[in-house]
């Protein structure tokens, strides 16, 4: 619209709404937060906050004031509680992650690929999808269920009692964040092979390169941006990972504290080490605005910019931003 | 999904083409299994007794017993209501979903339409509000929410929903492909007010994406298990991931007096609506995910 000027206030009127909400609710709390990380503020329970949650006396706030940056420095040290449940998520972030791409590249390409020509793909996008949208925590209970010292799953593969294991709490958790991630990712890639231009695939076919050839040289350089898109969103939602790992590794995150993540660190000390653990979770911030910060330089010429700079000269192919929900 | 058939290169190898596709339907096969074979497990150990031990591939008869029990005052005493904590799931679902919905739609639309100076930047800052977690400055909230006594409450819970960068992301991306600028001048031309255009004129427009970013508010909102832990201690507030984590706690502190039967009959119940929702409407769900990828 060239000629708003006088319907330029009711686009401010119509954005008063989302501004007051996220200035309530997401702006003064994180202006909160960042002030509590600078003080030596802890707050101890009346009685032990049971497990049904809810704390039973009255809250003893000791608040020693202003502490500079002790509490960064304490949760950076080597056994700092950022940098073990950073490098916990990590972890059960990357067991998920490596092979969800590596499927979900694999899966994309079949499904494209002109002369495969696969059948039932609505059945199986749909099977695959199935498991995003179940409840998180009743996936990762059901696998607790089914892992745990002689349930169904550890009977059937001879009893390894997986969760007692670093490494197999590892992988319960890796394999319920691929499972409930590989359709998803599937899907997203699916849409940028397919925006691919087909006389490509014909001339490579002419010029006669095999399907291996034409994955690396064709379609992988052509999906690039939707691929580290993909990559930093998925890294993104890895450090809000808190559903699956607190449901199998309970507040301790047992085996050995290796299902402790960031985000389980904040639910934990809500209710008493309030200076460290803001401290932490304006870490978790930091980390996650550099990410944001790439993703919206990956979408940039794509969406950001064309959006409304060159407006109505070519409809911008635009990369899909579904997976930002979580 | 047009597209056009290989017409070259077609000859090459047929063998190798068919043994591709054994390999891919093989492989899509397993995935299914294992997508599947936890949910089979689930329903079967749903039927089955106290203590499970092993491995079941067909139905026991407890189907009923443990049913009741999710029903029974044994588990209001222990857990809270079911049916209450299914209601709570519901009201804060819906209510959050409306308002994402409706607001996120508005709030495109201001930027979508109209032109003022800071438009870009408002553009942009939501963009990089929608990368920052929500649980980063939930130490913040919950500090304030207790401090007004808020924390047992729906509140927190549904009016954030007003600001949902994700889905205004959504909507702001369907409107440059689908609302045309000329059927708002249009309306303005009939004398068609603002707001009232946008409720009366671009509303049923957007109903498609509507629709998509509606089931996929619900859902994240009935799994969402980090916010309703942190804020909700009263037992007749708490949702249904809320109560099935402290069934978890309950389970891994005394294994002894656990009933797992009473357990995944619980799980059963608690993904039943949207495993309902998602198979009436998984063709829309799917199509959705890749929504505004596709559209040139």
């Amino acid at each position: 619209m060239k000629k708003g000027i006088s319907y330029a206030k009711w686009g401010y009127i119509f954005l008063i709404p989302f501004f007051v909400v996220y200035f309530i609710f997401s702006l003064v709390p994180m202006l909160e937060t960042f002030g509590y990380s600078f003080l030596d503020y802890v707050v101890s329970q009346g009685s032990v906050s049971s497990i049904r949650g809810g704390g039973g006396g009255a809250d003893t706030i000791i608040n020693h004031g202003f502490c500079g940056f002790k509490n960064y420095s304490d949760v950076l040290k080597s056994d700092g509680l950022f940098t073990l449940s950073f490098k916990n998520t990590t972890i059960l972030w990357l067991v998920g992650f490596i092979p969800q791409i590596v499927v979900s590249l694999l899966l994309a390409s079949w499904f494209t690929d002109i002369r495969l020509k696969l059948k039932a793909q609505g059945f199986f996008k749909t099977v695959m999808y199935l498991p995003n949208v179940i409840m998180a925590s009743a996936l990762s209970l059901l696998f607790y269920s089914l892992f745990i010292k002689n349930g169904a799953m550890d009977t059937m593969l001879g009893h390894p009692d997986m969760l007692n294991k670093v490494g197999g709490a590892r992988m319960v958790v890796g394999l319920i964040n691929f499972l409930m991630w590989y359709g998803n990712t599937t899907i997203m890639l699916m849409a940028a092979m397919m925006g691919i231009d087909t006389s490509l695939y014909e001339a490579s076919q002419i010029d006669g390169a095999n399907p291996t050839q034409v994955f690396w040289q064709i379609t992988i350089p052509l999906i690039k941006p939707i691929l580290a898109y993909v990559l930093v969103t998925s890294m993104i939602g890895g450090l809000q990972m808190y559903d699956v790992p607190y449901l199998i590794g309970g507040t301790t995150g047992n085996p050995a504290g290796v299902l402790k993540t960031l985000v389980s660190q904040i639910q934990l000390g809500k209710n008493s080490s309030i200076g460290a653990v803001s401290a932490l979770s304006i870490l978790i911030f930091i980390v996650s605005a550099i990410l944001g910060f790439i993703t919206l330089k990956v979408m940039d010429d794509k969406s950001v910019k064309s959006m409304y700079d060159v407006k109505k000269k070519k409809q911008p192919k635009k990369i899909n931003m579904a997976t930002s929900r979580k | 999904m047009a597209r056009i058939e290989g017409i070259a290169g077609e000859s090459d190898s047929q063998t190798s083409l068919k043994v591709r596709r054994v390999v891919a339907y093989v492989v899509l096969i397993f995935l299914v299994l294992i997508s599947l074979l936890p949910f089979y497990l689930l329903l079967i150990n749903a039927t089955r007794g106290k203590t499970q031990s092993g491995l079941k591939v067909i139905p026991e008869g407890l189907f009923a017993r443990n049913l009741r029990n999710v029903f029974s005052d044994n588990f209001k005493t222990n857990y809270g209501s079911f049916l209450r904590a299914f209601a709570n799931s519901v009201i804060v679902s819906f209510f959050a979903t409306t308002l994402s919905v409706y607001f996120s739609a508005l709030t495109a639309y201001a930027i979508h339409v109209y032109d003022f100076k800071l438009k870009k930047p408002i553009h942009t800052f939501i963009l990089i509000v929608m990368m920052v977690p929500t649980q980063a400055s939930a130490i913040g909230l919950y500090r304030m929410l207790k401090g007004l006594g808020l924390t047992d409450s729906f509140i927190p819970l549904i009016l954030p929903g007003i600001a949902a960068p994700a889905v205004y992301f959504f909507m702001i991306q369907y409107m440059a492909s689908s609302l045309p600028l000329e059927i708002v001048e249009a309306a303005r031309m009939d004398g068609c007010g603002e707001y009232r255009t946008f409720n009366t004129i671009v509303l049923p427009i957007l109903k498609p994406a509507l629709a998509v970013q509606a089931i996929f508010c619900f859902v994240a909102n009935w799994n969402n298990l980090f916010l309703p832990q942190m804020l909700l201690d009263k037992q007749e507030m708490k949702t249904i991931p809320v109560l099935l984590q402290m069934i978890k706690a309950n389970i891994a502190s005394n294994p002894m007096t656990a009933d797992t039967g009473l357990m995944n009959m619980f799980m059963v119940l608690a993904i039943l609506p949207v495993v309902i929702v998602y198979l009436l409407l998984s063709k829309n769900i799917v199509g959705g995910v890749s929504l505004g990828a596709v559209k040139g």
